[in-house]
């Protein structure tokens, strides 16, 4: 076969990267969309304002779209372990099975059941019912990314296990560490805000466009108001909760960190914090940078004193640990400038949203129609609502590029989690057609919320499901004669 | 062999019966978009039939998928590794058609709503032929090595005896997503439903027949097992046999609780020929075996009090949601 410079482990990586990302596009959306539909169908109820029903309606309708690639790609992510990574599988099958088969049961259940209850059943129960059966999607979705992230903060922080001599896999001693790893209790809020965050701007973004073309003013604006205090809240908890993530990463994967803020070596007391930089990975040294004085001690530490461990040190301190076990030429350095840049655009766009929910949420305060006019101010908001998921894309960046070369920290590489037995032709042939699908569903994604979008909340529902229904009893009599 | 592990077998075949009795139905009524359902309004109905449920029934492949990860990981890891093409085929089928039913309904162009039919239609045929061809090449055995990896080449999982196995499972997915819509419809459509079955099930006996057949010549079933093996596959026969006589006498219930026995019992065949093992090798030596590819005492021990907490609760809702859809969906009139 014609060499093509890919090997098995390369594509395997590219193949999970890019399900991964793509997955990763839709579950902070439909769980972020759950919530924000939930909310505003709760305050239907609450007040009774039809305005809020239709709203929960509308919006519904992404959050059903983005449920069902949300679904079929999450099958591909688990079948993937298996497929691409039957190493890993073995070796981690003790730990990673059991979150992993907990979520299918204790959410996705939830979730697929009740959605389908919700999508239908519109008018057919009480509103309460109704809107419970929204929360329990919300919950369900919540629950799954719970889960997934127990099992990913396993793999970025063991704990509860033994190695069995016998077979060189991990065992579980304690299931209780393993739920209870500070590392999940730092990542999952961080996720779920960001979630909210996510599907708050993109439904702000997408009423700014049409309150741009002035279009159903009165529902865009409270679309746009509900979306903005949701946005609010939890942009501010996103940062809250990454702050103390970064402060546990420092003792705990400094090397990450270290690529995070960019320094090869440690810092001094000075605390000098690179707000941009230029690298020269090979050299492990930054070539040009822009530093500000006592700003890193104050993001790490929330005080002026203190030194923030560099990647030399790092480096030093896994090799010291690890080259016993796994040898001294493996490389511990982390792809610097992807962690450098992915943070600082996740922590800039950050405070972009906290801002730009501040000041939507003064011009569209009640009476005023400020916020028509302020058209620059629509624009921006219109363009942000694309950021969200690059923004997640770089959060996952940093996590996973973060603990290379390791699949499990300390315990096994990406290298050795391959699946040996799979070709390089087959593997190909997955990635292509993973990618021209995942293109194809992206695309139809994006049109189909575009045409929801403009066919507004008054269009008729379209989803094809409210063909004719008669209430014929299958259990009376008259059911079963047939003529 | 531990009972822990025994029973988490027998839990993966629950498993694996449960999503074939049940997404069965729905890639059967898939596979009926473009060739049974006439027109616009009658695919309405024909897709809303399984709208609310196919992606509950999905999950059961998940959480099958899971749960042989959380506790034959060795099983997973060798079977999904080894039938790589296969899998990744199955996948694109479910993605298609998984995604075909939401986008199909919004499509503005003809073009574009024919396309989604289609991928909805061709999705759901190749899932279902692709999963009988894949436990049926698994069972035949595969070319595995020491370390549990399998190395097949196409004739491996292409061949009489699997073509057959797939075919088989793709009509019993047909004639019993038939019986569904005979539930689920009234008028035209399950008139209509019951004329195909009329024609489909001395098919399915034909294949039936055929399978067994080769079932006895290309694996080690009968001889390993003669009085199990013959059992089962005399129980499959009389339960279609049974689901026939439902769907000439109009029992509608009859008919589509033997379909769905025809597929368990099928899964049920499987799971008690491979016993005690999960892979078949050629070389008797490397097949993988119940009592060393399990996970240890402590996590089978926490996924069975977890799973027996959870599960039940699971049930409920899930029947309850089929009970709330219990209703009829009226045919669309003629021409209309």
């Amino acid at each position: 076969m014609i060499n093509l410079g890919l090997d098995i482990l390369g594509l395997a990586r590219f193949q999970f990267g890019m399900t991964t990302v793509f997955h990763f596009f839709f579950v902070p959306f439909s769980i972020g969309l759950a919530f924000v539909v939930a909310v505003m169908e709760t305050m239907y109820a609450v007040k009774g304002d039809k305005d809020y029903k239709k709203m929960a309606q509308f919006w519904g309708k992404m959050f059903l779209y983005s449920f069902a690639v949300g679904v079929v790609t999450g099958i591909i992510q688990e079948f993937q372990f298996g497929m691409n990574w039957s190493e890993y599988s073995r070796f981690m099958g003790d730990i990673f099975g059991a979150p992993l088969a907990i979520e299918a049961l204790a959410a996705f259940f939830m979730e697929s059941t009740f959605i389908g209850m919700w999508m239908f059943t519109w008018d057919r129960f009480n509103k309460w019912v109704h809107v419970l059966f929204i929360w329990l999607v919300m919950f369900g979705s919540s629950l799954s990314a719970l889960w997934i992230l127990a099992a990913n903060s396993f793999m970025q922080n063991p704990l509860g296990y033994i190695i069995n001599k016998q077979t060189g896999h991990v065992q579980m001693t304690d299931f209780g560490a393993i739920v209870g790893n500070p590392q999940l209790w730092n990542e999952f809020p961080h996720v779920i805000f960001g979630s909210f965050v996510t599907a708050a701007f993109v439904i702000a973004g997408c009423a700014a466009w049409r309150l741009l073309k002035k279009d159903h003013v009165t529902f865009y604006r409270k679309s746009l108001q509900v979306a903005l205090v949701i946005g609010l809240i939890f942009s501010l908890g996103s940062i809250a909760s990454g702050d103390t993530q970064m402060r546990y990463l420092l003792n705990n994967q400094p090397m990450k960190v270290g690529a995070m803020e960019g320094i090869y070596k440690n810092s001094t007391e000075k605390g000098e914090w690179t707000a941009v930089a230029g690298f020269d990975t090979k050299a492990h040294k930054t070539t040009w940078s822009v530093d500000i004085p006592y700003v890193l001690n104050l993001l790490s530490y929330h005080k002026l004193t203190g030194t923030v461990t560099g990647m030399n040190q790092a480096n030093k301190e896994l090799h010291a640990k690890y080259d016993k076990k796994f040898g001294s030429d493996i490389n511990y350095y982390v792809p610097t400038k992807t962690l450098f840049w992915s943070f600082r655009i996740m922590s800039g766009a950050s405070a972009l949203f906290a801002l730009l929910a501040i000041v939507g949420l003064i011009f569209n305060r009640k009476k005023s129609q400020a916020i028509l006019k302020q058209k620059w101010f629509l624009y921006i908001m219109g363009l942000c609502l694309w950021l969200p998921f690059i923004v997640n894309t770089c959060g996952w960046f940093i996590t996973e590029f973060g603990r290379y070369p390791w699949v499990v920290y300390g315990l096994l590489t990406i290298a050795d989690a391959v699946s040996p037995n799979v070709s390089v032709a087959s593997l190909l042939t997955s990635n292509i057609v993973y990618f021209l699908m995942f293109a194809g569903m992206g695309v139809v994604m994006v049109v189909l919320c575009h045409r929801t979008l403009k066919a507004g909340p008054d269009a008729e529902n379209t989803d094809g499901y409210s063909a004719s229904d008669v209430d014929i009893d299958p259990y009376s009599k008259g059911a079963f004669n047939h003529d | 062999m531990t009972n822990l592990q025994l029973l988490w077998f027998i839990l993966i075949g629950v498993l694996f019966s449960g999503f074939f009795f049940l997404e069965g139905f729905d890639f059967g009524v898939g596979m009926l978009i473009k060739s049974f359902a006439r027109n616009d309004a009658e695919r309405d109905v024909v897709i809303r039939t399984i709208g609310p449920h196919w992606d509950g029934n999905e999950v059961w492949l998940i959480t099958a998928g899971g749960a042989m990860f959380a506790s034959f990981p060795m099983w997973y890891a060798t079977l999904f590794s080894g039938f790589y093409l296969v899998l990744f085929l199955i996948l694109a089928c479910l993605i298609f058609r998984g995604v075909s039913f939401e986008f199909r309904a919004n499509m503005e162009t003809e073009r574009w709503k024919t396309f989604w039919e289609w991928a909805g239609t061709i999705g759901s045929g190749c899932a279902a032929f692709l999963f009988g061809m894949l436990f049926t090449a698994m069972i035949k055995g595969m070319p595995i090595d020491k370390n549990g990896d399998m190395t097949a080449h196409f004739t491996d999982y292409v061949n009489l005896f699997s073509i057959v196995g797939g075919v088989a499972v793709t009509v019993l997915c047909l004639v019993h997503g038939l019986n569904f819509i005979r539930l689920k419809t009234s008028g035209e459509l399950r008139d209509r439903a019951r004329d195909w079955n009329k024609i489909l099930y001395p098919v399915l006996f034909a294949g039936e027949v055929v399978f067994a057949i080769l079932l006895f010549f290309s694996t080690d079933f009968f001889a390993k097992k003669p009085l199990s093996t013959t059992l089962i596959v005399v129980f499959l026969v009389i339960v279609t046999a049974l689901a026939y006589w439902g769907v000439l006498g109009n029992h509608e219930w009859l008919s589509f609780v033997g379909s769905g026995l025809s597929l368990i019992s099928v899964v049920v065949l499987i799971f008690n020929g491979l016993f005690p093992r999960v892979m078949v090798a050629n070389n008797p030596a490397y097949s993988l075996l119940i009592k060393n590819s399990s996970n240890s005492p402590y996590t089978l021990h926490l996924m069975t009090i977890l799973t027996f907490s959870i599960l039940p609760i699971v049930l409920v809702y899930f029947i309850w949601s089929y009970w709330v859809f219990y209703k009829r969906l009226a045919s669309p009139k003629q021409n209309a």
